[in-house]
């Protein structure tokens, strides 16, 4: 099954799918409302087994840009080593995209992390906790309107003399 | 060898002078247990970063620590006396490294070996703490990216000369005004000329 197969299987059944091809590589974008179905079909139909990566960009000062975070899911059909890229869009206040730990469970630390660098919520997440950060941390440091050095967190610790020890 | 002894009850008596036997010699009590310490230091390997690869290499055969008497890492800080923090610290390190200081026994020394513990290096950024001395006490910093196994021999060297001017009996080493000065961001000229406070740049 060839990658304009894919696009045009997944254009019948999903509305406002936009695709390209670029050099044997898929990429696919959905509106977040039908992004849990898209992955569902992909894994489920087109045998996309093996969830490679979800990562984000946060499109900020970016030219052009319409919204705000991009979410990109790497998926990949381990028995052919077929790939292709999905990704969807949300925006602020409230970033919040549908987990998809219940179709790969190794989306769990993944969305996590993502959770943890730019504060996208992910519906359904069994546990959506910081992953890498510290649990008191209340930033989300990939942002692009967090500020390289941070906001203090680095030296707000107590210091230790030679006489306390 | 012979040496004056004036008789300690404050008599105006002429001193007396006494033959030593052979093999004796007298020093000061300090210098005695200052000269055991410095030739016996056990580290305490805080190897975050590429740092620790020349810190293994120090210890390794080639360059061989054991002829300065401190081959003996120990990973528990109970049976430490020398902190060595080699490689960059990060704010959710930094709690737990300032937690395996407080657990070293006194007396006890901190080596901040290389750019990356010593000033943050080249990670200037949210969560690396830009110099642990801003949070803990350092005796000797070892400059380099990663500073060569010589450069740490050197810094130990340095370290056991400090250790040898050191007092000790009375535990006056705690006194000493170079012990006590505060961690340099906290000193205040400094915080000044640089414009900042204390975190205020980060």
């Amino acid at each position: 099954m060839t990658g304009s197969h894919i696009i045009q299987q997944l254009q019948a059944a999903v509305p406002n799918l936009t695709a390209s091809e670029f050099r044997g590589q898929t990429r696919v974008v959905v509106p977040v409302e039908s992004i849990f179905d898209v992955l569902k079909t992909l894994k489920e139909k087109f045998a996309f087994d093996l969830l490679v990566d979800i990562t984000c960009v946060d499109y900020l000062y970016y030219p052009d840009a319409e919204n705000r975070f991009g979410l990109v899911y790497l998926l990949a059909d381990a028995e052919t080593g077929r790939r292709i890229t999905v990704r969807c869009f949300v925006n602020d206040p409230e970033p919040t995209v549908p987990s998809v730990v219940g179709l790969w469970e190794g989306a769990n630390w993944l969305e996590r992390e993502v959770w943890d660098m730019f504060g996208v919520r992910f519906d359904g997440h069994p546990d959506l906790r910081r992953i890498l950060l510290p649990e008191e941390f209340t930033a989300h440091p990939l942002r692009k309107d967090y500020p390289l050095q941070g906001r203090g967190e680095r030296h707000n610790f107590p210091v230790i003399t030679r006489a306390e020890g | 060898m012979a040496v004056t002894n004036v008789t300690g009850r404050g008599e105006a008596g002429p001193a007396t002078i006494v033959e030593l036997p052979e093999g004796v010699a007298v020093t000061k009590l300090d210098e005695l247990v200052s000269w055991c310490r410095k030739n016996s230091l056990w580290p305490m390997p805080f190897a975050t970063a590429c740092c620790g690869i020349e810190l293994m290499a120090t210890g390794a055969s080639r360059h061989d620590l054991a002829r300065f008497g401190a081959e003996v890492f120990r990973f528990s800080p109970r049976q430490c006396d020398l902190m060595i923090v080699a490689g960059r610290v990060v704010m959710k390190m930094l709690p737990v490294l300032q937690r395996i200081w407080q657990q070293m026994p006194e007396p006890k020394w901190c080596i901040s070996m290389g750019a990356c513990a010593s000033t943050g290096g080249v990670f200037d950024t949210y969560s690396v703490v830009q110099g642990i001395d801003r949070f803990l006490p350092v005796d000797v910093y070892a400059p380099g990216c990663p500073p060569r196994p010589e450069q740490l021999i050197q810094s130990i060297i340095d370290l056991q000369e400090k250790i040898q001017r050191e007092d000790t009996i009375f535990c006056r080493e705690f006194d000493a005004p170079s012990r006590q000065q505060p961690p340099r961001a906290l000193r205040k000229e400094g915080r000044e000329e640089r414009g900042e406070g204390r975190g205020a740049r980060g």
